[in-house]
């Protein structure tokens, strides 16, 4: 790596070096970007082409652009439908990682009771638990509750398998809360319920988002646990109806790129916004 | 408001009781206070415990139950075959490729998107204008769902499709191939698309992890005139170390599960052929779809076992090492 040598800064006072070699630098990281993105540019263009176009040249540019397979993609399948199922399930399942993760992070970070400790392993254990291998049992239980092609399928067992990351980056967040701010509450005629509520939880709002959305990804990118429990059409959500697209309209090249785009559509938009709590999340829980 | 909250002490504290109160009422109202707690403590655990014991401890303990029987999933199971779907599942050659087309996902993950991770990282590291629009990009393959993906590398990989068209407009048609239908290939296909989606992920971790390395040490060390080069191999990868055995343990647990991938971009026919089949579509297939569900429940506990051996093994040593102090004594 000779390119590199060159590289080294000239060691300044004070000043930390700010644009090495930078054309190096941005070479590489064009180079990057462009194999992580090049792909789902490639997919969201071949949208705009015929079917045609696509065997004739594969590789090729729109010429002319179509809009068609958009429209008809939003216009005659299932898609809205699927989002729609897609955004109950992730919601459901966000609202109830939330609700119960603070109750109990916030029962194992503030007070102090025998058996706090084994509680807070029994959930940890959780981490070890993969969703993936107890699929199949999974659905048998489900079958048994009767909850089979219904939301809660879904929504429960995701909720359950989110539950134990989701205290443990909660846990300590609370803990760190001072206890003068809890002993002011007291002060204030305010009981522990009552310090959860006006003050714990406007403070771990950050927290609280971070957790959330881990949480809401994670549901709306799910597909093997809705594959085997939402045999029901109405109820796929988008994962579901991008596959079943694909396989079912295996000629129309074109619809199945614009299915496929728009699939992409809403995570891409949903990252692009909450980019710093995502990262951050997967970050924190990491150092956490 | 009961007048027990009125003397309540903060939880837990040791403070002093409220003056001007008999010890008798002080007792009681200790008590009371007690019961209070418990209350409080069973109430908002007890929802969160159930449905974790329901839905991440029970199914477990009922895979291994019925994993005991020959059973196609109506009725009660009767047929008790003691291990028998074990022992079988381990002689059947399609199992047996699932769990080495498992083992080449764990290591190959492992092995090629480590270092370029770590480069990547240490690329988009470096402090230039535009740094969060290309961390930005390096993320989006992570975000998007695995089926999502699947689909789209599956439009570009097949026949005759667009990475065969690019190959031969450049004068690399001899490199063409059945990239998801030849049986000794497929596989090396889906470890190039889990890496292309999942490097995304390793390398916001290792952001996190060169975050925290002090600045103060890479200055120190290029006062002592140690070039870019050395200071990354010997103070930061160093520091790195916790991140990375972090990484590699989800990236390991990830590996073993893996399904969404293999199931859509995968022609059943090849992965019936046990070329493209993991652990996790071998146990849907035979156990879901085609409805041995003693065996696939079988099946699910080898899968459970392995996962739950390594992940402990790797804690283990992943403690031990850390407990060790890679963090702070090194810096010295």
């Amino acid at each position: 790596m000779t390119v590199a040598v060159n590289s080294v800064p000239a060691p300044s006072a004070g000043r930390r070096p700010v644009q090495w070699n930078t054309p190096l630098t941005y070479a590489l990281a064009l180079a990057v970007a462009a194999v992580s993105i090049a792909p789902v540019v490639y997919v969201v263009i071949g949208g705009f082409r015929t079917t045609p176009q696509i065997v004739d040249d594969p590789a090729g540019l729109p010429d002319p652009w179509v809009w068609e397979n958009y429209y008809r993609v939003l216009t005659q399948s299932g898609f809205w439908r699927q989002a729609f199922n897609s955004a109950v399930v992730a919601l459901g399942t966000t609202l109830g990682v939330v609700v119960l993760g603070m109750a109990a992070a916030f029962v194992l970070a503030r007070y102090t009771f025998r058996g706090r400790e084994a509680l807070y392993t029994f959930f940890t254990l959780g981490l070890l638990f993969p969703a993936g291998a107890a699929i199949l049992p999974l659905y048998l239980l489900l079958r048994d509750l009767n909850l089979i092609n219904s939301y809660y399928a879904v929504i429960l067992p995701q909720v359950a398998f989110s539950l134990p990351l989701t205290i443990v980056i909660l846990r300590p967040f609370l803990s760190a809360i001072p206890r003068e701010l809890e002993d002011a509450a007291a002060i204030d005629g305010a009981g522990r319920l009552g310090f959860l509520w006006r003050i714990v939880l406007p403070l771990s709002r950050p927290a609280v988002v971070t957790v959330g959305i881990l949480a809401f990804v994670a549901s709306w990118n799910a597909f093997l646990l809705p594959l085997l429990v939402l045999g029901d059409v109405n109820l796929h959500t988008l994962p579901l109806g991008v596959q079943n697209f694909s396989s079912q309209y295996t000629t129309d090249t074109a619809g199945v790129l614009a299915f496929t785009s728009l699939a992409m559509l809403p995570a891409l938009l949903f990252f692009t916004l909450a980019e710093k709590q995502i990262v951050g999340g997967l970050q924190g829980a990491v150092k956490g | 408001m009961t007048s027990a909250s009125q003397t309540r002490m903060p939880a837990g504290g040791v403070t002093a009781p409220p003056a001007g109160l008999r010890p008798g009422a002080r007792a009681a109202s200790r008590r009371a206070e007690t019961r209070r707690k418990w209350y409080e403590i069973i109430g908002l655990t007890t929802p969160a415990v159930l449905i974790y014991v329901l839905f991440v401890l029970v199914p477990m303990g009922f895979a291994f139950y019925y994993s005991l029987f020959r059973w196609r999933g109506v009725g009660p199971p009767t047929e008790y075959v003691g291990f028998r779907n074990y022992a079988l599942a381990f002689q059947d050659p399609i199992f047996l490729d699932a769990l080495r087309n498992n083992a080449i996902i764990v290591f190959g993950s492992l092995l090629i998107q480590g270092p370029v991770a770590l480069g990547i990282a240490l690329l988009l590291n470096r402090r230039f204008r535009g740094r969060s629009a290309f961390r930005l990009l390096v993320f989006v393959p992570y975000v998007l769902a695995e089926v999502t993906v699947g689909i789209m590398w599956k439009l570009i990989l097949t026949d005759g499709g667009t990475l065969d068209a690019l190959l031969r407009s450049v004068g690399l048609g001899g490199f063409v191939q059945a990239w998801l239908a030849d049986l000794d290939v497929v596989i090396w296909t889906l470890l190039f698309v889990l890496t292309w989606k999942y490097v995304g992920f390793a390398i916001i971790l290792l952001l996190a992890g060169l975050s925290n390395v002090p600045p103060e040490l890479n200055e120190a060390a290029e006062i002592d005139g140690a070039s870019w080069w050395q200071i990354q191999r010997h103070v930061t990868l160093p520091l790195l170390g916790p991140t990375i055995r972090i990484w590699m343990f989800l990236s390991m647990i990830g590996s073993l599960q893996v399904f969404d991938m293999v199931w859509v971009t995968s022609v059943p026919a090849v992965r019936s052929l046990g070329a493209s089949a993991t652990m996790a579509t071998y146990m849907v297939d035979n156990g879901f779809f085609a409805r041995l569900w003693g065996y696939g429940n079988a099946v699910a506990v080898i899968l459970f076992v392995i996962s739950f051996v390594a992940a402990l093994l790797f804690q283990r040593f992943l403690l031990r090492r850390d407990i060790e102090g890679a963090i702070t004594r090194k810096v010295k």
